[in-house]
């Protein structure tokens, strides 16, 4: 009854193809936009930001970037975390080798040498696929490891590897503050995720579908395969390579090579699965899940087992965390393999038509 | 030369344990073409269960029948890798028939984190060690030949004359019984397989339950090698490379795939290691693997896949 396009109509091209062609969408997502850069931070406190919504917003960027090569491309990775890290390093070694580096500068140029070294692990994509692809792509994850504890210079010769960042200025704006952070992150994670969502509607992300669905065919109408899966491993790794740098700069403050380990990967890999290959969206659901579930047990189960008048200690919580972690996404998988975002695009579909269905 | 013969030696050896692992995901992968990530925690969960049963009858028995324990312990730790195999077909495998690869490949991870919560709850997360006794002196062989002899780890030499059995006993298997045979025919084409009357899921659990003791088996191998820890569930990602040389779909590339990594990293790491600050066997057994790729997408002795539009 509300939401439904009925008499809203295009007289432009440009109307049409907008990115949300529906009037209550576009309502829905400023409303959100809206309640995120000026509801949220007034109603959060510290721990908010500091364990969930920040954490959120930057694997919601790496889930973006990891989705656009394993959802869009069709190219599955387990080197994400790999990708993560090298952004974090390059980010850190541009801010501390080069006198007045600004940080946005310093992330992007991370997320530029993502990219240059994901085409170099990309190339591997161009003889084989599917689960030899997958891990391919894991050479690159124990590759970066190792570099980044052994050799020294990418660490400023720090003895274990681990670095810091401080005193963030962003042209200005000091970041510090958990709510600087936090509005820092959404700021850029809304930028990326409009690109993403405008890379994926124009001419190359058109590719990346066309590759992922049968390549072969594709070949034939003319895309070359070769252009299509490396654009797919630079721009994915780009967007990975941005979010590690933020997860180092931003969230963790210093940080070693543990903190982007092969679980790193597996963890992007889940968000995307469990969020919905192939959508934007699916990207920010897959994260939320992923981010809160952990939390949410770690909360609950002692508190249930109070209940029942039981009292868990701390390893059978982590070991009980680990079982029903595990089993809900074998049960998500199971249910909706397709992912959140696909039930969430069936209750819009079954919302346009409420209350009539027939 | 003899040093270069003993790290040879040393890696083919390490070589065989690897492809115990590997040939877990080999047998799953052509049975069912499941991707089994859950395999590193099978090893675990196996090895957890051998060495608690193991300690648990040697106390029952009165601690003077090792061998009579172990024996015992090796059975029941095969019978609930029976159970868990059949719980895995049941409540996950089953609802998952006709889904992409990376679907399946999740779902194993997801079952990764199960077997390694609920191992551990059961059995303790301590580290425990196996002793299935297995002599752990070193010989020296090949005197004459060389000054000093070379140095093998006889340990690991029955560890690769049990990997060896193993793979001879399987061969057989799908090549000469009749199960095997309904598990090749599976392999090929699943719709065909049913179509002739070949019990799908019946097959799967069986595949799943070989798979099962051949992660006892290394679970017992390298847990008496290394002891029984969390850690042992990353073997799994120590095999993966063995897996992608040798072809996803060869029971014998597994064993050459193993031996290539094996030889491959303990040279490496011998003889690179220290130009570049050491530690290089991990990725190096995956950079060798991704330089195979390049030249043989398939693997050394996987089936060739045509597509056709």
């Amino acid at each position: 009854m509300i939401y439904r396009e009925n008499g809203q109509f295009k007289t432009s091209y440009a109307a049409d193809q907008q990115i949300f062609p529906i009037a209550q969408d576009r309502w829905a997502v400023l409303a959100i936009l809206a309640f995120a850069f000026i509801g949220v931070p007034l109603l959060a406190d510290e721990y908010m930001f500091r364990a969930i919504l920040i954490p959120f917003l930057i694997l919601s960027l790496a889930a973006l970037g990891v989705n656009l090569l394993v959802g869009y491309c069709g190219q599955i990775t387990l080197g994400a975390g790999a990708f993560m890290a090298i952004g974090a390093y390059a980010a850190y070694n541009f801010l501390i080798r080069v006198d007045g580096m600004p940080l946005l500068a310093a992330l992007l140029l991370g997320g530029l040498s993502s990219a240059a070294m994901g085409i170099l692990f990309g190339i591997p994509s161009l003889r084989v696929r599917g689960l030899y692809l997958a891990v391919a792509t894991l050479a690159a994850q124990f590759f970066w490891d190792w570099a980044f504890l052994r050799i020294k210079w990418f660490t400023n010769d720090s003895s274990s590897g681990s670095v810091s960042v401080s005193n963030l200025d962003f042209f200005g704006w000091n970041i510090d503050g958990p709510v600087d952070k936090y509005l820092f992150c959404l700021g850029m994670l809304v930028v990326f995720a409009l690109l993403a969502r405008n890379l994926t509607r124009a001419s190359i992300g058109r590719q990346w579908m066309a590759i992922r669905d049968m390549d072969v065919a594709a070949e034939v109408i003319g895309i070359r395969p070769m252009w299509a899966k490396l654009s797919a491993f630079a721009v994915s790794s780009f967007f990975v390579g941005v979010a590690g740098a933020m997860w180092g700069f931003v969230h963790l403050g210093s940080w070693e090579p543990a903190a982007f380990s092969v679980d790193r990967s597996f963890q992007l890999l889940f968000m995307v699965i469990i969020g919905g290959m192939g959508s934007i969206v699916g990207s920010f659901f897959g994260a939320a899940f992923i981010i809160i579930l952990p939390i949410f047990l770690n909360q609950m189960l002692p508190a249930l087992g109070g209940l029942v008048g039981v009292s868990i200690s701390t390893t059978a919580v982590s070991h009980a965390e680990l079982i029903i972690f595990g089993a809900l996404i074998v049960f998500f998988l199971i249910v909706e393999p397709h992912g959140l975002a696909r039930l969430w695009a069936t209750s819009k579909e079954k919302l346009r038509l409420w209350p009539f269905p027939h | 030369m003899a040093f270069f013969l003993e790290t040879l030696i040393g890696g083919l050896m390490a070589g065989m344990l690897y492809a115990l692992v590997a040939l877990g995901f080999v047998l799953i992968f052509k049975a069912s073409g499941v991707f089994n990530f859950a395999q590193g925690a099978m090893v675990l969960f196996a090895a957890l269960a051998m060495a608690r049963f193991s300690a648990w009858f040697n106390a029952a028995l009165g601690g003077d029948s090792l061998v009579i324990a172990n024996i015992l312990a090796f059975i029941a730790a095969g019978g609930v890798m029976f159970v868990v195999a059949w719980l895995i077909e049941r409540l996950a495998l089953r609802n998952l028939v006709n889904q992409e690869g990376a679907t399946l490949l999740m779902a194993t991870l997801g079952i990764t984190y199960v077997l390694e919560g609920i191992g551990q709850t059961l059995f303790g997360s301590e580290i425990y060690s196996i002793d299935v006794g297995m002599p752990k002196e070193p010989v020296i062989m090949f005197e004459s030949l060389f000054e000093g002899g070379i140095l093998i780890n006889k340990e690991d030499f029955i560890a690769a004359l049990i990997a060896a059995a193993l793979v001879a006993a399987l061969s057989l298997f799908f090549q000469k019984t009749s199960i095997g045979r309904a598990l090749r025919a599976v392999a090929d084409d699943h719709q065909a397989a049913l179509s002739i009357g070949i019990p799908l899921n019946r097959i799967w659990v069986i595949v799943w339950c070989v798979a099962g003791i051949v992660a006892l088996v290394a679970g017992i191998i390298w847990g008496s090698k290394l002891g029984v820890q969390f850690s042992l569930a990353t073997v799994a990602l120590r095999a993966l490379p063995v897996v992608i040389l040798g072809g996803l779909t060869s029971v014998p590339g597994a064993i050459i795939g193993g031996l290539i990594i094996g030889v491959g990293e303990k040279l490496s790491e011998v003889f690179l290691g220290p130009y570049v600050g050491g530690g290089i066997e991990i990725w190096f057994a995956y950079m060798l693997a991704l330089v195979f790729l390049l030249f043989r997408p398939q693997g050394l002795f996987g089936e060739k896949i045509i597509n056709r539009v």
